[in-house]
């Protein structure tokens, strides 16, 4: 499964209201971290599969629910499941890393 | 996997690593260029406009022109993986450098360009508030203080590019020197200087950083008098330089006190650590000019220190020519 592109306006349908864990990647196209830990997430969605959705949401374009969350720094990758935030990882990390924290989440 | 031993692997992907594949690339070296996972570009990656870069007559976006050396270096075969290197052993013939993909390459030399990471400021709360307020990269995370007073930590060029550049969005930008004037290159610390968005803290070091899920505010205390004062800010931008990236090599290659690596010493070539086959560019053993040109200066010298490494090694390898054994003839015969 490749990832999703998700707005202020299908952030709930898409997100929250999801059957599976969702991994949003708060990002923004000027933002060189978010540049190199796009393709880990590329990677992480084909992987997983259907078990998690990887979603992708432009800060920029997508105040509302950037500013909901709180974000004041991107890369944010945000872990959902079930409508609530799990789990938080701020800044781009090595894909050992994030496969544990999924695993963490799907155990 | 293991595969067969190869000339180079270099180790990093910044001006360095990229300039020094490109130039090894061309001499036929087919290197590998272990880039990192999430770090591949190196620091030019978390800047914006790069305005003295030449060749760019308007300037380049740091992302832009990493991602083009990459490109440059790839045309003439290098091969770069976007991994992380866990493990180096450097000594002996052949080096072996691991990664944490699980990959184990073999190579005759070894060029290491892994640059500098972010110093930070040593204070209690400033790995807890990490994300929520506390950054090193204004251009990732200055959008997000529209309207807000934040505070720059630092007084050379980047803590000027980046109050600068914050300056597009916070309400305010409190630059937070220990000394009385900036260390920054004229014309940026003139920009600065002239810029009303931005306010100095002059003689002041910042001692505290308060805030229980986000910053609220930074304590100052003044260098001189050792009088503290309250700062209000939701932002504090720490660009107090940098430390170089050696953590995988010390003990293996010498390096200074302050941890970078040593190379071109006793009559040495440019690039030569003290272990033969093992050069060494960038930041990684610059504390002095840290430019995105002398880095890719020195990425260029250690490409050709390695290449003229691997000549002498092919050439002593070569059975000497039947000429100048005249004995050996005598004996066939």
């Amino acid at each position: 499964m490749s990832t999703v592109h998700v707005t202020d306006a299908t952030f709930q349908a898409e997100v929250l209201k999801s059957d599976v864990p969702v991994l949003v990647d708060f990002w923004a196209p000027w933002c060189g971290p978010c540049r190199q830990v796009a393709p880990i997430l590329e990677e992480l969605s084909e992987t997983y599969g259907d078990r998690i959705k990887v979603a992708k949401l432009n800060t920029d374009e997508n105040p509302q629910v950037s500013q909901a969350y709180g974000i004041i720094s991107i890369p944010t990758l945000n872990i959902y499941r079930g409508g609530e935030l799990v789990k938080q990882v701020i800044g781009a990390r090595p894909k050992p890393v994030l496969v544990a924290e999924i695993e963490s989440v799907l155990a | 996997m293991t595969d067969s031993v190869r000339d180079l692997v270099i180790v990093g992907s910044g001006p360095a690593g990229y300039t020094a594949a490109i130039y090894a690339a061309r001499a036929g070296l087919a290197p590998v260029v272990v880039a990192g996972s999430v770090t591949a570009g190196g620091a030019l990656m978390n800047t914006t406009e790069v305005e003295n870069f030449p060749g760019f007559v308007d300037g380049v976006l740091g992302p832009d022109l990493m991602e083009t050396m990459r490109k440059q270096a790839e045309r003439f075969g290098a091969e770069i993986r976007y991994d992380d290197v866990t493990e180096v052993s450097l000594a002996g013939p052949v080096k072996t450098v691991v990664t944490g993909g699980g990959d184990t390459f073999r190579a005759r030399a070894v060029i290491l360009a892994t640059g500098s990471a972010y110093r930070e400021l040593g204070l209690p709360d400033e790995k807890r508030l990490s994300g929520h307020g506390v950054s090193w990269c204004a251009t990732c995370d200055g959008f997000f203080f529209r309207g807000q007073p934040v505070v720059v930590v630092g007084g050379g060029d980047s803590a000027v590019e980046e109050a600068t550049f914050l300056t597009r969005f916070a309400e305010t930008v409190t630059m937070v020197h220990r000394r009385d004037e900036l260390r920054a290159s004229k014309i940026m610390a003139d920009r600065a200087l002239a810029d009303p968005k931005i306010r100095f803290a002059w003689n002041s070091r910042v001692v505290g950083i308060s805030g229980r899920e986000k910053v609220s505010g930074v304590t100052l205390r003044d260098t001189v008098t050792g009088a503290e004062r309250e700062l209000e800010a939701t932002g504090v931008f720490v660009a107090i330089g940098h430390v170089p990236r050696s953590d995988l090599v010390v003990g293996q290659v010498a390096t200074d006190t302050d941890g970078y690596v040593l190379a071109g010493r006793d009559g040495a070539r440019g690039t030569a650590t003290d272990v033969p086959g093992v050069f060494a560019c960038g930041d990684l053993v610059d504390h002095v000019y840290r430019q995105a040109i002398t880095a890719a200066g020195t990425g260029c010298a250690a490409a050709l220190d390695a290449q003229h490494y691997l000549a002498d090694l092919v050439d002593a390898a070569q059975p000497p020519t039947p000429a100048s054994r005249p004995e050996t003839i005598e004996e066939t015969l």
